[in-house]
């Protein structure tokens, strides 16, 4: 009835203004409901002051009796239980509802509220009533309810609670555009409390009676509880999940098939990628006038680009596995099996979640730790989730794996190259384990630890909400590691095709009468060397020659010391700097790279290990500096994190060097 | 004096009421999240390892350390 054509909501110029906003208990569906509201029309901040992401977004909403277009904010608030704030999420909830001079204060507030589970959302849902602003009540998932014969007397709830109620289902996206209509023609606040707590100095006691009044109000408005199908479904599930033997076979397993099919389903789309930027740039060779701006286009850019795109199947592989598990509930169960073996590092079951999201990427992992509400556990999480090999040190595993083991490789079922990865991926977890078990005896608190939470029960994964959050990390990466690495390309084809002096004019007079490729190519390694790029490298070569480095990769690390994916980009720029053809793929330079004295293999396996080991210890990803600044609010923890992370790097690196030399 | 029976006692599938919550830092988060005296819980799950636990309250699913369930004392239904 109320849907509106589209063309006339984009040709209209909507001047009325709303803002909305969502609050809810976790798990409640608040954010499927908030996807089914805006679609893609949203946008990821942050509230002021604080750290926590802000979710927001716009709908446009026809309005029947003025016949115009509402334009509306909708603002997606951190879940939280009550309004009594521990975490830095529920504080920013506290703060847009209990304050009017809050620039998000919201002329209508939607309480999202899972069905099957009022009592203890009522309980938040009051409080919020209490505060006398205008409130809509959204009963979600009542066809959850419906399925077990139970009903919810809606008017009665209205009445008894004096705010608006009404069912939807978020993702089926039922009563969507009723809830529109209410939101649109405005609600008013509540005429009275529904707690007069005054009376109650006392917190326990208010809890008390404020249960007991909810009490009283479901038993007038709620059908008996029955355990409805999807509960039965969750407990049978659960005898497996949690079982103490098949519960961690299923969870390794589950993570085993994380990792072979990263390796594998993301090969082909990985392959199309290279390809294109290799034709490509042969393209813009072949086309563009020769001089320092196409140079700078093919061998700045253009490599610098293709080594960032490059790596987006398996960032958006790893997220859509990382949203199936959280969305289903899986997650919960993680922690729950995982809780009692973490506290023995110092650490906390809900440590997991940030820990397996770190082999996504640490920045938005480290933001994940702020569930855990212990401010020792919490640290000790992000001092270590930096250790979890993220998606940025995937595409130099991927590349150093090649040039160490030969594709095709076998042992019994399973891809060699797909077990040393997981290899990898297992020792930064456990150099993660260690760490943490030392800070838990350098670290000193007061507070108590505790673990409650939720185990919500199991559902089909909402594709439409996966896919909204695949393409917001695929973009988030897209610009912000795609920015450093940009400009560090553009930096190393200067750095790498420039010489102090006269240096390059010497080297070509001294090959003057020389022509072929031969001499092209001795041309080219010779000027790199005596470029700025060259004499860097060659500074640091005594500190990295005992890891089995020489100078060029020593310009890689000087350059991952940005963000780690920048080794692929810079090898990309370091040896086609001078080919004036580019026609090879990196993979292929890198293995025919020889030492120009003994004749050797540059990328042995005993160096490619080396290189591996110190790429998945050392701490390059000022980014994640960053975070843990902002979520620390000091230098020193980064800053400590720096020095013991570059420490064990070095050492293990030298070991493994050492071992297999 | 028997010691007074507390969450972290019950077996799985038992059920008992809350009685009372012992004075602590998460007593109020504990509340939050439907552990009031007056409300029956039952003991749902036992993580592999013996802790955490998990039980039916309020009509979900709770999990919590046995360090937290030992907070909460109970009384038979």
């Amino acid at each position: 009835m109320e849907n509106v054509p589209v063309a006339e909501i984009s040709t209209a110029n909507p001047k009325t203004k709303l803002k909305v906003a969502l609050v809810g208990n976790p798990n409640s569906g608040k954010s499927t409901l908030f996807n089914a509201l805006t679609g893609l029309n949203q946008s990821t901040g942050n509230f002021p002051g604080v750290t926590v992401d802000k979710k927001s977004g716009i709908c446009n909403i026809y309005h029947p009796a003025t016949g115009k277009i509402v334009r509306t904010e909708i603002i997606d608030l951190p879940g939280t239980y009550s309004l009594n704030p521990k975490s830095a999420d529920e504080q920013v909830a506290y703060d847009v509802l209990c304050d009017k001079d809050n620039p998000d204060y919201p002329d209508t507030t939607v309480i999202v509220a899972d069905a099957s589970n009022l009592k203890r959302t009522l309980f938040l849902v009051t409080q919020i009533i209490d505060l006398r602003i205008p409130v809509v009540l959204a009963l979600n998932m009542t066809d959850l309810l419906e399925a077990a014969g139970m009903q919810v007397d809606t008017e009665k709830l209205s009445s008894l609670l004096g705010v608006p109620v009404l069912s939807i289902s978020a993702r089926e996206k039922k009563g969507i555009d009723r809830l529109r209509q209410i939101i649109c023609q405005r609600v008013p606040a509540p005429k009275k409390s529904f707690f007069e707590s005054p009376s109650f100095s006392d917190k326990t006691q208010e809890n008390i009676e404020r249960y007991r009044k909810i009490t009283s109000i479901l038993t007038e408005c709620v059908s008996e509880k029955r355990e409805i199908p999807a509960e039965r479904l969750t407990r049978r599930a659960d005898r497996i999940l949690t079982h103490r033997f098949w519960g961690y076979v299923v969870f390794l397993a589950v993570l085993f098939l994380i990792f072979q099919s990263i390796f594998f389903l993301a090969a082909y789309p990985m392959d199309w990628i290279e390809t294109l930027f290799l034709q490509f740039s042969q393209w813009g060779a072949g086309w563009l006038p020769p001089g320092e701006l196409s140079d700078l286009f093919i061998n700045g850019i253009l490599a610098g680009l293709s080594g960032i795109v490059v790596f987006v199947p398996q960032i958006a592989f790893l997220f859509l596995f990382i949203a199936i598990l959280e969305d289903t509930g899986y997650m919960a169960r993680v922690s729950f099996i995982m809780d009692k073996l973490m506290r023995k590092f110092g650490l906390n079951g809900k440590s997991v979640i940030p820990l397996i999201s770190g082999v996504a990427c640490a920045v938005p992992a480290i933001m994940g730790t702020r569930t855990i509400s212990n401010w020792k556990e919490r640290l000790i999480t992000i001092m270590i989730t930096p250790l979890m090999s993220c998606s940025a040190r995937l595409p130099v595993y991927t590349i150093l794996i090649s040039l160490a083991v030969p594709a095709g490789k076998s042992l019994g079922f399973f891809n060699l190259q797909g077990l040393i990865l997981m290899s990898l991926y297992l020792i930064g977890f456990l150099a993660a384990l260690g760490a943490a078990f030392v800070m838990k005896y350098l670290l000193k608190t007061r507070e108590v630890s505790y673990f409650i939470m939720e185990l919500p029960i199991y559902r089909s994964p909402r594709w439409s909400s996966i896919g909204i959050t695949i393409t917001d990390k695929v973009k988030v990466f897209l610009w912000d590691a795609g920015k450093v690495i940009i400009a560090i390309s553009i930096v190393l084809w200067f750095l790498s095709s420039h010489a102090p002096g006269s240096r390059f004019a010497d080297i070509e007079r001294k090959y003057a009468g020389y022509t072929g490729a031969d001499a092209e190519s001795k041309i080219a390694a010779e000027k790199l060397e005596a470029s700025y790029a060259g004499i860097l490298g060659k500074s640091i070569e005594p500190a990295i020659a005992p890891l089995g480095f020489d100078w060029k990769i020593g310009i890689s690390l000087v350059t991952s010391f940005a963000a780690r994916e920048v080794f692929v980009g810079t090898m990309a720029t370091i040896y086609s700097v001078g080919d004036a053809d580019n026609t090879q793929s990196i993979r292929k330079k890198m293995n025919d790279e020889r030492h120009p004295v003994s004749g050797e293999k540059v990328y042995s396996a005993a160096v490619c290990f080396s290189l591996m080991i110190f790429y998945a210890f050392a701490m390059q990803c000022m980014s994640t500096l960053a975070v843990v600044y902002r979520e620390t609010r000091s230098w020193k923890w980064p800053f400590i994190q720096f020095l013991y992370m570059s420490a064990l790097a070095y050492l293990s690196s030298l070991l493994v060097y050492h071992l297999l030399k | 004096m028997s010691k007074p029976l507390t969450l972290a006692h019950l077996k799985k599938g038992q059920q008992a009421i809350i009685e009372s919550l012992a004075e602590t830092e998460f007593s109020l988060k504990l509340m939050e999240m439907g552990c009031v005296p007056g409300e029956t819980v039952r003991l749902e799950k036992v993580a592999p390892l013996g802790d955490p636990i998990a039980v039916l309250v309020s009509g979900y699913t709770l999990s919590l350390r046995k360090a937290e369930a030992e907070t909460v004392r109970l009384k038979k239904s």
